[in-house]
């Protein structure tokens, strides 16, 4: 990890409304998060772990506060802005993989580079270099539906990084995993933070998932509660 | 991979709901291309009547024949350029309810003075002229039976009996006409008036209908109110329209063939409408979680609209273009067999272009829906949904 931020939030706010009652989930929230950090989010349901992963990847935007991300301004861009920069700076892992079902394993991993420059010929190689990353080059003819859910997760963790992000942001990434798979995914997450220096964000339930990152942030009613458990 | 990869794999990832929609698309097309076929081969007489021509006929029924004695008095008439008549023949030959020979008994001169849109070769028109048991084919009656000039054919008469016997008669072909719009109708023959007064055995000097031509088109009304007032209290009354509004009204017949048209043509498509647009928003309803994912990627909702409406054009294409391909091929096979009785059955550019005007329509529309929902969702509720 370096001393370099490349994330920062400032008073951020945070609120729903439901009905007629107003929910606030975050009330001046500040934390910042520095290049090549891998950082677990753990706390209980409804604690606001899930609309702060959103407010970092720039699918939610706060109500009040401001989100500065390598020196840039987030919280002020307009939607499409927001889709350019997910795209340039982002790489999302979901729990259940969110793979398109009709496309095969390179045809998934292919999908970010649809939204770069890149020629035919190099977003191949791109997508083959990120499958053998994973694993899985020789299962890059498959379909989603005939791979397991631990290779499927592989294939959504080479999707995220095959457009070389700065950032990866996971959300339960092993929550439908047995144990086994999952420590080989949070290890492959690892070995891409310390190897390829990228930046990771993981919010679990899980202590055991969070024990892989360098450090955990505890969330309890939109405050953190504990900070550096893990180093 | 890129977009079109995209719609496409998504297009086809139900096939069977793929392959029955793109199925009522085509039916839809099919009937389309071959209603709109058939109506252009009925309109045709309508479209290629001359603007300057009148056709005086019985006021209680056009098959009511009239004196010969008012060719004169409507040729006096003022506004009148040219006036001739003919009478229906009702020839055939062989089977009369399979192979009707269109056929008239006409004035010859002035017949070719008042269509003259007619042509023949000056040599051919002249031994017509000349030869009383002659008869001018039309072009296209000629190639159906393999007729030439100097043929003699035996036409028989479903209506007359010729004097010396019998109900037929024997023509020489002398000539072939033709004309220069291939529109215009020449699946017909004509012969000399006064040799079917003189053979026929009922008599009479009598015309089946007048045909005349105004000095200006701009006289039409005047001309034909003229015609008809002065057979007012006659024992023969008239009614005389422009050759385009009697050819409506002689297709009109059988029925308003226009809203027919028209009430098969909207409910085949208010049909498909409403079915693709319902698949269409299934299809995208089913992919809100897809969709999701697609926006959070980094994929513009601007694309991703276009990519719903590509998607939805794609599938009334699809369905379309075999549609109006299977309705050109139909057209085309049956064009040939129905040659006698629907001569320009022809599924023509104008048509094609239509259908692809329609197809364009019906993507669009029932695509937008689904597109603008696509456009509008919000990443966090399609999860939710998803």
């Amino acid at each position: 990890m370096s001393d370099e931020m490349l994330f920062s939030l400032n008073n951020i706010t945070k609120s729903f409304v439901k009905g007629r009652e107003n929910i606030s989930v975050f009330d001046n929230l500040n934390m910042t998060i520095n290049k090549g950090d891998f950082l677990a989010i753990m706390g209980p349901s409804g604690s606001g772990k899930t609309t702060l992963l959103n407010m970092l990847g720039g699918v939610d935007q706060p109500t009040s506060g401001e989100i500065t991300f390598d020196g840039g301004r987030v919280d002020t861009l307009s939607e499409s802005q927001l889709a350019g920069w997910r795209a340039n700076n982002i790489g999302f892992i979901f729990q259940f993989y969110n793979l398109m079902p009709m496309l095969n394993a390179a045809r998934n991993v292919e999908l970010p580079l649809l939204l770069t420059h890149l020629n035919k010929t190099q977003r191949q190689k791109s997508v083959e270099t990120a499958l053998e990353l994973v694993g899985l080059a020789d299962r890059a003819k498959h379909m989603p539906s005939e791979l397991s859910g631990g290779q499927q997760q592989r294939v959504a963790i080479a999707r995220a990084v095959v457009s070389d992000p700065k950032l990866l942001l996971c959300d339960e990434p092993t929550g439908d995993l047995d144990r086994q798979t999952a420590d080989e995914i949070l290890e492959m997450l690892q070995l891409l933070n310390r190897e390829f220096g990228k930046t990771i964000i993981m919010v679990t339930h899980d202590p055991s998932a969070a024990k892989f990152a360098q450090r955990t942030l505890h969330l309890d009613k939109g405050e953190f509660v504990e900070k550096d458990l893990v180093a | 991979m890129n977009d079109l990869y995209l719609i496409f794999k998504n297009l086809t990832r139900k096939k069977l709901r793929f392959f029955l929609t793109c199925f009522a698309i085509f039916i839809a097309f099919l009937l389309f291309g071959a209603v709109m076929a058939l109506k252009g081969a009925l309109d045709s007489g309508i479209e290629m009547s001359a603007d300057n021509r009148l056709v005086t006929v019985h006021k209680t029924n056009f098959t009511q024949p009239l004196p010969y004695a008012y060719v004169n008095k409507v040729k006096n008439i003022e506004g009148v350029k040219d006036v001739t008549h003919a009478n229906w023949f009702g020839g055939y030959q062989g089977d009369p309810t399979r192979n009707q020979i269109i056929t008239f008994a006409v004035d010859p001169e002035s017949y070719l003075d008042v269509y003259s849109e007619l042509s023949t070769e000056p040599q051919h028109k002249q031994n017509w002229l000349k030869n009383r048991a002659g008869a001018l084919v039309g072009e296209r009656l000629a190639q159906a039976n393999n007729w030439k000039v100097g043929d003699q054919i035996p036409i028989s008469s479903n209506i007359f009996s010729h004097k010396d016997g019998g109900q037929t008669w024997e023509f020489i072909i002398e000539g072939i006409f033709s004309a220069e719009d291939k529109q215009t109708d020449t699946n017909y023959m004509i012969f000399h008036y006064k040799y079917f007064m003189e053979t026929q055995s009922w008599g009479g000097d009598y015309v089946g209908w007048l045909v005349l031509t105004t000095t200006d088109a701009g006289f039409n009304e005047a001309v034909a109110k003229r015609i008809d007032e002065g057979f007012t209290n006659s024992q023969a009354e008239t009614d005389t329209s422009t050759e385009k509004a009697f050819n409506k009204a002689f297709i009109e017949q059988m029925g308003n063939i226009g809203l027919i048209i028209f009430s098969v043509i909207f409910m085949a498509f208010f049909t498909i409408l409403v079915l693709v647009g319902n698949t269409m928003v299934l299809a995208i309803r089913e992919r809100t979680g897809e969709i999701a994912v697609l926006k959070t990627l980094g994929f513009p909702s601007l694309r991703i609209f276009k990519m719903v409406i590509m998607e939805s054009l794609f599938l009334s294409f699809a369905g379309g273009l075999l549609g109006i391909a299977a309705a050109y091929l139909a057209v085309a096979g049956l064009s040939e067999m129905l040659a006698r009785f629907l001569p320009n059955l022809i599924l023509g550019a104008e048509i094609i272009i239509q259908a692809l005007i329609y197809m364009t329509l019906l993507g669009l529309v029932t695509g937008i829906i689904p597109a603008i929902n696509a456009l509008r969702l919000n990443i966090i509720t399609g999860f939710s949904r998803g």
